[in-house]
């Protein structure tokens, strides 16, 4: 049984499956990758990942335009987003904490709303596949690279644009300085607080895209804790990627690959205790580390809230 | 800066204030909390009645308060220590699973041992295990310069799945096999392992434990040479390192201890509250998010342990009177959830206020300036 795996169907299987399952953790972390570069830690995504999946889904179930839904999604999450930014930065709230204190919000808000607007698990039918023409039928790498739909596109496509906005704009200058020296990039001119709030609202909307991800894209449900940790681990995947959204992608990447990978282990029946398959992705995440020992170190800023002429 | 002296006129008022911040920020979240209650068709006056009836209404409700916040009590004593250290440990939740597991084995493993021996026994193993589960990150980041934040978030569901594992197979209650439920959950441990009760109702004696246990903790932070480092080292590394301190043992300590601690408070709430261990599958099913509101409640006690007391008891009561809230009016808890994170996030903003009045006090007379540079010249 353990050679169906390396069959060439499976396989295909397995890649295919990585790169959607990638997609809400690329989003959550690409956008927590331009607030933790400016130095602002927000441990809040996972509830902010709540909020957009329920706007998004909640939208789409009640119009069927998925446009909507994703717009619904987008700007519920840059709503909290602004939020989590007014208490980080303006209120110079401690931010690790704060960040929870949201999580939670968004656990129980996303809950009583789906109590009470819906009541029962119900289904949507999410972004569809889109075939790209031409691409899409070269053998093995059109199925793996060009079938997903839209979302997962754009996740994907985030990251090069993410690149080069943090290292090739003069936004992305600002961004690091703010996150490396504060004091210095102010006395240069730059608002610190508007470019912290700029990149925590925006990574309150890629938070926001996130969750729509999973609820009208890839899972096409809501529930209670539809995201169970994926909002805790993109964030500790900003850490594993170094800051940088290759580094993130890799990361992201790697633990979806993994998370494929059990999946089909367990469906084709290999006898490996489902938990035990489980957990692999979180146990090679931190294995890759440990072997990788970067000496990568933080945006200097990172928590410590900046108040002018201190 | 050369502005004139700015003392406030009202010190007095002023510090009251401070200490009184954290209720009135409460106070606040719960007036959004009220709309949201009327929004739900909900009368706020009745809901809060609720809320505090089921918290402190009655004696028994009293004991399950106590009891609700015994966890966040030990987790919180954790993470004072390990933020007090410089290490934010995120990974209360999987620590108290590796405590409450551990305890678990024994207890089913021992059933005859009398309870003077089996308690205590349980106990270490339960703070042995979540040593073990907070020392790894801590060898991770010491070592390997793992970020912390990192690997106890994937460490908590690491013990999630290794619980659901046992917890459906090797540990199943064999009752749960012969009636083909499968539910799971492990066999009842023998009475000889129930933690004492203090008065007849629910309250137990971890609650007792662990308040104890929050004292030694002050005094092991404030008052031994092993807690003076971890603060140093939480403070300034580099400092800490050209003092002579090997930080890398610290930073190893601090999380090492910060686990411990949760695992003991996993311990306790096996022993103590359920009798035997279960699971809902779900990555806080078991805990009920102990892990994390133990992190808020340590940093509402102001990182301080004998803080934590009484924040610990107040969520309990605010977990507690919500399941009083549900049941009288029908509003989902997860509107508690919901405000529980409103009132974080709060009292977290409310301590701008603290920090602007502590900078108002620092702030000197220039005409103290030039004499003081005259002295130092002369």
């Amino acid at each position: 049984m353990i050679s169906d795996l390396f069959s060439a169907q499976v396989l295909i299987g397995i890649l295919t499956s990585g790169m959607r399952l990638a997609t809400p953790y690329l989003y959550a972390a690409v956008g927590e990758t331009f607030g933790q570069r400016s130095g602002v830690l927000n441990l809040g995504v996972e509830g902010i990942m709540l909020m957009g999946a329920y706007a998004g889904f909640y939208a789409v179930f009640t119009t069927g335009n998925l446009l909507l839904g994703l717009l619904a999604a987008m700007l519920v999450g840059g709503l909290l987003g602004l939020f989590m930014a007014f208490i980080s930065v303006t209120l110079q709230a401690e931010q690790g904490i704060s960040g929870i204190g949201v999580y939670l919000f968004g656990l129980g808000m996303s809950d009583l709303l789906f109590q009470k607007t819906l009541g029962t698990v119900e289904t949507v039918s999410g972004f569809p596949p889109i075939h790209i023409p031409v691409l899409s039928d070269i053998p093995v790498i059109g199925q793996i690279l060009f079938s997903h739909n839209v979302l997962v596109y754009g996740a994907f496509a985030l990251v090069p644009i993410a690149w080069f906005v943090l290292n090739k704009t003069t936004l992305g200058l600002n961004i690091r300085a703010v996150g490396e020296n504060p004091e210095a990039a102010d006395s240069l001119g730059v608002s610190v607080s508007r470019v912290r709030y700029f990149t925590v609202t925006l990574g309150g909307v890629l938070s926001g895209v996130a969750g729509a991800s999973l609820s009208i894209a890839l899972l096409n449900v809501f529930q209670q804790n539809l995201t169970n940790g994926i909002g805790f681990i993109a964030v500790a995947l900003v850490y594993f990627g170094g800051w940088r959204p290759v580094g993130v992608l890799v990361g992201s990447l790697l633990f979806s690959m993994v998370n494929a990978l059990q999946v089909w282990v367990q469906t084709l029946g290999i006898p490996v205790p489902s938990e035990i398959a489980v957990m692999m992705p979180y146990v090679l995440t931190i294995l890759v580390l440990v072997i990788a020992v970067q000496r990568v170190r933080p945006p200097t800023a990172l928590t410590k809230p900046f108040e002018r002429g201190e | 800066m050369g502005t004139s002296l700015t003392l406030s006129k009202y010190p007095q008022l002023e510090r009251i204030v401070d200490a009184l911040l954290p209720a009135i920020a409460t106070l606040a979240a719960l007036a959004v909390g009220a709309v949201m209650l009327v929004l739900l068709g909900a009368n706020p006056l009745e809901a809060y009645r609720a809320l505090i009836e089921g918290a402190f209404g009655s004696r028994n409700a009293l004991a399950d308060t106590l009891v609700k916040g015994t966890p966040l009590l030990m987790v919180g004593l954790g993470i004072c220590i390990a933020f007090r250290g410089g290490v934010i440990n995120i990974g209360g939740e999987g620590q108290l699973v590796a405590g409450a597991l551990a305890a678990t084995w024994v207890a089913l493993a021992l059933p005859h041992w009398p309870g003077w021996a089996i308690i205590p026994l349980c106990m270490v193993v339960g703070f042995l295990a979540g040593a073990v589960w907070g020392g790894i990150p801590g060898a991770l980041k010491a070592y390997f310069n793992v970020n912390e934040i990192l690997s106890t978030i994937m460490l908590n569901q690491i013990a999630v799945q290794g619980m659901n594992f046992l917890l459906r197979g090797p540990m199943i209650d064999p009752v749960q096999l012969q009636v083909a439920s499968r539910i799971p959950q492990t066999a009842r441990f023998s009475r000889a392992a129930d933690l004492p009760r203090l008065v007849p109702t629910r309250l137990h004696l971890g609650t007792g434990i662990a308040v104890i246990l929050a004292v030694l903790v002050y005094i092991f932070l404030w008052r031994t040479t092993y807690g003076y480092r971890i603060r140093a080292v939480g403070l300034n590394p580099d400092a800490s390192r050209y003092a002579g301190i090997r930080v890398e043992r610290y930073i190893v300590l601090s999380l090492l201890l910060s686990g411990a601690f949760a695992g003991l408070g996993g311990a306790i709430q096996v022993l103590g509250v359920h009798h035997r261990m279960f699971t809902d599958g779900s990555a806080t099913g078991f805990t009920g998010s102990a892990g994390f509101n133990g992190i808020v409640a340590a940093l509402f006690g102001k990182l301080h342990p004998l803080g934590t007391i009484p924040a610990s008891f107040l969520f309990g009561a605010l977990l507690v009177g919500a399941n009083k809230l549900q049941r009288a009016m029908q509003v989902p808890s997860a509107l508690i959830t919901a405000l529980n994170g409103l009132v974080v996030v709060f009292v977290v903003s409310s301590e701008i206020w603290s920090r602007r009045r502590a900078r108002r006090r620092v702030t000197v007379a220039p005409e103290a300036a030039p004499a003081a540079e005259a002295e130092v010249a002369a």
